[in-house]
């Protein structure tokens, strides 16, 4: 969504995987193991890949698109930061250094599909049409979402770690059987779809996965797991939450997991386009591993400085995913100066806007809170709010007669 | 009128609520093939195939984390936990998501998931197999709580939980399945609303209000006060949350004595809530303070001494006995 993208079908991709796992399998010294890459660090294309066939029908517009995707919410992100250290919100959770994971996992989506996002999807939720000033509401303390995830296909942010994968399971296998009772009264089901639950490593250790993982692959339901490997769970890295490359717990559920190099837009959009079509097709589930860096902190609460070496970061900033698109677009004459002149002040203009739309933000009164406890009325609450009204109104009245006696 | 067991009269509201409509669906261990260790499943797998009666894996936290993700999607699943002792691996599922997804979508989602835990002791069990956790889930805002006594209300509360636009939790007394009872499968007659109590015994010097499996054990206790010329009104509450105060309180109004009898831990019990309540709306129609009678703070029994903590007929009379001497 958000970008017009072409997609591709490779059916007999498992084959063609392993293959490019194998012809990847080279810089397991670095600790990466094998991984998909289409960009390497240069933004050299490689054409020599398995999987460079699959978006080779990608529109220059559709590139373009995708660098302003990264490229503007990389801006939303920093100005969103920035607020947060100005006092505007009361916390940030940063996706610096995840823009390709985010945008080329999210324009792999198509309209019928739906996402599980955790709390840090800012990038998917743009290119699924969410209106990011939600996001700083939340933020900002006067919401827990505000896009609609039925017409967005989003859902709502979930901070308790994995609680979401089950949920895309079970919300998988309901798009499983709209598609057997559609065809069993012979009716014209629609495109078939596919859910995208999406976690971090961290969240890789929570049971819930792990039971997630049992369900998919128990009822081949149609959901692609797509964990971010950021490196870091706060300030503890990602070898005290497994011992083995995550991707490779899959093969222990029984479906295939792919490591993908997650700072590479085209390889993480392909193998995830791929994913997709393959669960839409009825062939069960997916583990896709993007390999990525946090650039920043966890949350604007913690300072990474306490945990990792700067030689870390440094060494991951050279394999920035923003910048290596724009070396690949300009190298390829895809996009020219006037064309990322355009993008930065767009940004800039997008940024303006977050900082204006804050200044507008009125906040919800506690009464409101009342009226979607349950979906049908219940009668503490309200008995609750009949007595919040009445003390409310009780201080309403005070102030309307310390008016009136000033005015004496 | 057709008489049957409350194991039974779930299963006919259970299937009635599968013919009824097509996005319900059941989730569980062992409920398809097996028809359930109480077999309170039994034959739905057969007539409604197993994209409808779920064996699922065995993981409590992906019941109910599936069901939850179903729900989004337009179905009404109906997940069943094995035993009461085994709801906490789910709990998470139940207390932070299920509870809470429709206040934190501002109304925009509702997850009409039903939750059936066979609960309370008294069938000689194991650890883990006794338990009667209703007040932790009371405590949680967003879900709704019932639990039947008998069959007829059985057949229908199954029917009215899976119909709710609300999660519902049916703390089902497994030690009460066997017990027979007349259900009026055309007309729900007084239980046309799950959420309302029901005083099932008439009395004028003191009031017992009891749920689930105790219902029988607070009639006895009413019956046998009577011998000593006391007139003892016995409310079924039904419904843990919401709890129909209004009800309560009519009753301690005309009788001045109330009794809260559940098998749970009296200490942060739900006898607690009721005593508290009566308290601030009843103070003065009061010849007693409410006296609760209840488990012990234990782990619960093992099961050649749960007779010694379950709450009983005696111990019912005793509470009686301190209410009618100040």
């Amino acid at each position: 969504m958000g970008v017009e993208l072409p997609t591709t079908e490779f059916s007999d991709i498992p084959d063609e995987l392993a293959m490019e796992l194998e012809a990847h399998a080279h810089d397991g010294a670095e600790g990466h193991g094998a991984m998909v890459q289409l960009l390497d660090e240069d933004g050299r294309f490689r054409r020599d890949s398995k999987l460079a066939e699959s978006i080779k029908g990608l529109s220059e517009d559709s590139l373009q698109g995708m660098y302003r995707q990264m490229a503007m919410i990389r801006r939303f992100d920093t100005e969103a930061t920035a607020l947060q250290r100005q006092g505007q919100l009361a916390l940030w959770v940063p996706l610096r250094g995840q823009e390709a994971a985010q945008i080329g996992s999210g324009a792999a989506t198509q309209a019928q599909d739906y996402v599980f996002p955790t709390y840090r999807e800012h990038g998917v939720a743009l290119t699924r049409g969410v209106d990011l000033a939600e996001l700083l509401r939340l933020f900002r303390g006067l919401s827990n979402g505000g896009w609609d995830p039925r017409a967005t296909g989003f859902h709502l942010y979930t901070l308790v770690l994995a609680a979401q994968t089950p949920h895309a399971v079970g919300y998988a296998m309901g798009m499983q059987r709209d598609q057997a009772r559609a065809a069993a009264r012979g009716e014209e089901a629609g495109d078939p779809g596919a859910v995208v639950a999406y976690f971090g490593d961290g969240a890789s250790s929570e049971g819930d996965v792990h039971e997630s993982m049992v369900f998919a692959a128990s009822f081949k339901a149609p959901v692609v797991f797509f964990c971010q490997n950021n490196q870091w769970a706060i300030s503890v890295p990602a070898e005290v939450q497994s011992r083995i490359p995550l991707f490779n717990r899959a093969k222990g559920y029984g479906f295939p997991g792919v490591r993908v190099d997650g700072n590479d837009v085209l390889a993480v959009y392909a193998v995830t386009q791929w994913a997709l079509e393959r669960a839409r097709a009825g062939k069960g589930p997916v583990l896709i591993e993007a390999y990525t860096y946090r650039q920043g902190a966890h949350t604007t609460a913690d300072d990474p400085t306490k945990y990792r070496l700067s030689d870390e970061e440094q060494s991951w900033l050279a394999k920035d995913p923003l910048a290596r698109f724009e070396k690949h677009l300009r190298a390829e004459g895809i996009a020219d100066e006037a064309f990322f002149e355009q993008v930065a002040a767009d940004g800039d203009a997008l940024a303006t806007k977050a900082r204006a739309d804050i200044l507008e933000f009125t906040a919800p009164v506690l009464a409101d809170a009342f009226a979607n406890v349950y979906a049908e009325p219940h009668p503490l609450v309200e008995q609750e709010l009949a007595w919040h009204r009445d003390y409310e109104a009780g201080f309403a009245d005070a102030a309307a007669e310390a008016t009136r006696e000033g005015g004496r | 009128m057709p008489t049957m067991t409350i194991a039974k009269a779930i299963n006919a509201g259970l299937r009635a609520a599968l013919e009824q409509d097509e996005s319900v669906l059941l989730m569980g261990e062992d409920i398809g093939t097996l028809g359930g260790v109480y077999r309170v499943t039994e034959g739905l797998k057969s007539d409604f195939g197993p994209d409808r009666v779920v064996d699922s894996p065995l993981a409590e936290s992906g019941i109910i984390g599936t069901s939850i993700g179903l729900s989004l999607r337009g179905y009404r699943p109906v997940a069943e936990i094995q035993f009461d002792g085994f709801v906490f691996p789910g709990f998470n599922q139940i207390t932070t998501q299920l509870a809470k997804m429709h206040a934190r979508s501002n109304g925009q989602l509702t997850v009409p998931v039903t939750i059936r835990i066979p609960y309370g002791g008294g069938i000689g069990s194991v650890e883990h197999h006794s338990e009667s956790p209703e007040a932790l889930f009371a405590h949680t805002a967003g879900l709704r709580i019932v639990t039947p006594s008998n069959a007829h209300d059985a057949y229908w509360m199954t029917q009215q939980a899976i119909a709710c636009a609300d999660p519902v939790i049916v703390f089902e007394p497994k030690r009460r399945y066997w017990l027979k009872g007349e259900v009026d499968t055309e007309d729900p007659g007084a239980s046309a609303d799950p959420f309302r109590a029901h005083v099932v015994r008439e009395g004028t010097d003191a009031t017992v209000v009891a749920w689930g499996p105790l219902v029988p054990v607070a009639l006895a206790a009413a019956e046998a006060s009577a011998e000593d010329g006391r007139s003892v009104e016995v409310i079924d509450l039904r419904s843990i949350s919401p709890i129909d105060f209004d009800a309560i309180i009519a009753s301690v109004t005309k009788t001045g004595r109330l009794i809260v009898a559940h098998e749970a831990p009296t200490f942060g019990g739900m006898g607690g809530e009721i005593a508290s309540r009566v308290g601030e709306a009843a103070f003065l129609s009061l010849e007693a303070p409410v006296i609760r009678v209840g488990g012990f703070h234990m782990p619960y029994p093992v099961a050649k001494v749960e007779e010694h903590y379950l709450p009983d007929i005696d111990r019912i009379l005793e509470a009686l006995d301190r209410a009618f001497a100040y």
